[in-house]
């Protein structure tokens, strides 16, 4: 067993990481960039050394610096988190050259899944199902338009580099195609610096659906159980769980074994996930291959009892699987929230800054994953995820209760988080029926977004506007202090009358003549 | 005390004055009985005739929000007597209004120049943070009669980009 590991990462992955290394008696390294001295990864790591400026292009993404900390520190192994480094076959192979472990795939496993074209050809040889299209890139508009015409309307291009969203167009008829070939090109050159485009039949509002597989080095692969990642926005997943709701134990296994046969065709090992897209009919296709650990992976781990990073550090230094497709059960039910620093009241932009308080909800079935802490500056340099709440019960309704509960204890103040929208999602009726898909999110929140969360009925709703406007005063006259702020207005929100001080300070300053 | 607090689109009439033991509360005229106790720093305990309520503050450079159970609301709290109060209520459409930075960033575009016309709602600026680029936009239609923020300069929470007339 490795006796020093170097997490190649922050916030609270990074987290999770050193703390899996201290339950394991394996000493941690931290790297932190300017802006992240006090972060809590630094915190709760043995070692920490600095890596540069706040732009992650000179700090987290520096693969010489992150070889250079491991040689300083004697560290004989690099957990790369997600993100960042995380899926870079080129760091992987830099590990292996300067004699440090990376905990994760090998750098020709990275690389024949990094590139989406050359994972379906490879995929298609194992009789793999994915959703019809090409798995070449296009040589021309024509091209496209002949495959379209095969496979019908609609259909999705894709860039063979992409991944968040970027460089994919949904065409819906012939016209279309021309131009939207076009800008998918260029922006798949502009964010992957590769142009290469396919085609695909576009399942409309599918669900995200994935599972997870763990591989060791002596050839033993199995599956864990699959993770619904159906509600997301902007490509971005917001709320996760396992298991999913459509999805039966023949299904599961069916699901598990074709993962299972990618991971092996791609002579995989570690932890990895496939990912499926499922259409109404619940066939599932394979749609890619993520080569690390997954923001979501508590989910799987509740629902499996096991500890996925205790296992990919042992995956890692050599070790067998500890049992086999046979011993894995899945047991109750997990959903996991994404808290992120963003505005519920703005389009659910970034919001960075300093937390100021910061209360944390615990008890029954509650597992919190957080980088956050009171009196810390959340950077804008970064994504915006601070925490992960993670629900977990007998069945998904229990798991939906507990989860209410301890939103409705959580509080975060001095920036604004997404608290709110669980809310509204797990009282939502079509939640509660696991009727979600990839465009359920956005539908949710495009319906009138009120000002109240919860679906109460108007009089209580009425008497709780009554509690709130007693309790504005009471904190105007008990606590005017911490009020004040330095720029006026209460008004809405990026808007303000010019020089009319805040109501607060008013408040406070009347207060000090009686 | 006299408070005018405007919650849910209603403007509600709040007195509060001390009392024996605690605070008298009369809201829009009637007596409300509470006890309220200030538990940490944005964290209120709130009793009313016998229901329990913790009230958590979330407050902004640019807006006020109080959470009552699983409901959050916009709070806004004004003081009567106040003549500046008393004009904003009047006329929040009439004089210059601040565009203010919604969120610590990076000015990465300006959009309009000084004494350009805009309409309310119309881009002024576009602040990135955290990898995403917001377009900050005109509270109003008029005349953008300052441009204070530079492209390239970071700004934080509130801080004034411009000023429309």
């Amino acid at each position: 067993m490795f006796k020093k590991i170097l997490i190649a990462n922050r916030g609270e992955i990074a987290v999770r990481v050193i703390r899996a290394c201290r339950e394991m008696g394996i000493a941690s390294v931290a790297v932190y960039s300017d802006v992240d001295r006090a972060a809590l990864h630094v915190r709760k790591s043995d070692e920490a050394y600095p890596i540069g400026p706040a732009a992650a292009a000179e700090s987290y993404l520096r693969i010489d610096k992150m070889l250079d900390v491991a040689k300083r520190s004697r560290a004989e192994a690099i957990h790369p988190g997600y993100g960042f480094l995380s899926e870079n076959a080129q760091f992987a192979q830099a590990c292996a050259d300067a004699g440090v472990k990376f905990i994760g795939p090998t750098p020709h496993s990275m690389k024949l899944m990094g590139s989406k074209t050359s994972a379906r050809q490879q995929m298609e040889k194992a009789g793999v199902p994915f959703v019809p299209g090409t798995s070449r890139g296009l040589a021309s508009p024509e091209e496209g338009e002949e495959v379209a015409e095969r496979i019908g309307y609609p259909v999705m291009l894709k860039a063979a580099a992409g991944g968040g969203g970027k460089g994919m167009r949904l065409v819906h008829t012939r016209r279309e195609l021309h131009a939207s070939f076009a800008s998918a090109q260029s922006e798949a050159q502009r964010s992957f610096g590769d142009s290469e485009v396919y085609i695909e039949k576009a399942i409309v509002n599918p669900r995200h659906i994935e599972m997870q597989v763990l591989a060791d080095e002596h050839g033993n692969t199995v599956w864990l159980g699959e993770r619904e990642c159906s509600i997301q926005r902007r490509h971005q997943k917001v709320l996760e769980e396992a298991p999913s709701p459509i999805v039966d134990p023949e299904m599961r296994r069916r699901m598990g074994e074709v993962a299972v046969k990618v991971a092996q065709a791609a002579s995989y090992t570690n932890a990895g996930t496939v990912e499926f897209l499922v259409d109404p009919q619940k066939n599932f296709y394979f749609l890619e291959m993520n080569t690390r650990l997954q923001v979501e992976h508590p989910v799987t781990e509740l629902t499996t009892g096991l500890d996925l990073v205790h296992l990919q550090i042992r995956i890692a230094s050599g070790e067998k699987l500890p049992f086999a497709q046979s011993g894995v059960e899945i047991r109750g039910h997990a959903i996991e929230c994404r808290i992120y620093a963003e505005d519920p009241d703005n389009n659910y932009f970034p919001s960075p800054g300093k937390i100021t308080v910061l209360l944390q909800p615990s008890g029954p079935g509650i597992r919190r994953d957080s980088g956050m802490y009171e009196g810390w500056t959340v950077p804008m340099d970064y994504d915006p995820l601070l925490a992960k709440l993670i629900g977990y019960g007998t069945d998904r309704r229990q798991a939906i209760m507990r989860l209410e509960r301890a939103l409705y204890e959580y509080f975060v103040a001095g920036i604004k988080t997404n608290i709110s929208l669980f809310q509204r999602i797990l009282g939502d009726a079509d939640f509660q029926a696991g009727k979600v898909d990839t465009g359920y999110l956005d539908r949710l929140i495009a319906k009138s977004n009120p000002a109240v969360t919860s679906s109460a009925p108007q009089r209580e709703i009425e008497a709780m506007e009554m509690i709130a406007a007693i309790a504005a005063g009471m904190f105007a006259v008990l606590d005017p202090a911490s009020s004040v702020s330095k720029n006026g207005g209460t008004g809405a929100a990026g808007s303000g009358p010019v020089s009319a001080p805040c109501g607060w300070k008013q408040a406070g300053r009347s207060d000090a003549l009686r | 005390m006299t408070y005018e607090v405007i919650v849910g689109g209603k403007a509600r009439r709040l007195e509060l004055e001390k009392a024996a033991g605690g605070w008298a509360c009369r809201l829009d005229g009637q007596p409300v009985p509470i006890d309220a106790v200030i538990t940490r720093r944005d964290v209120l305990s709130l009793l009313v005739n016998g229901h329990a309520y913790e009230i958590k503050r979330e407050q902004t450079a640019t807006d006020l929000h109080l959470w009552v159970g699983r409901s959050r609301f916009a709070v806004e709290l004004r003081d009567p007597r106040s003549l500046r109060s008393r004009q904003r209520a009047a006329g929040d459409e009439k004089g210059p209004r601040k565009v203010l930075a919604p969120m610590p960033g990076r000015i990465v575009r300006l959009l309009v120049a000084e004494n350009s016309e805009v309409e309310a709602g119309q881009g002024i600026v576009v602040v990135e943070a955290m990898k995403m680029q917001n377009e900050i936009k005109s509270p109003k239609k008029g005349t953008v009669k300052k441009v204070l923020a530079t492209s390239g300069a970071a700004v934080n929470s509130g801080d004034v980009l411009a000023i429309v007339e």
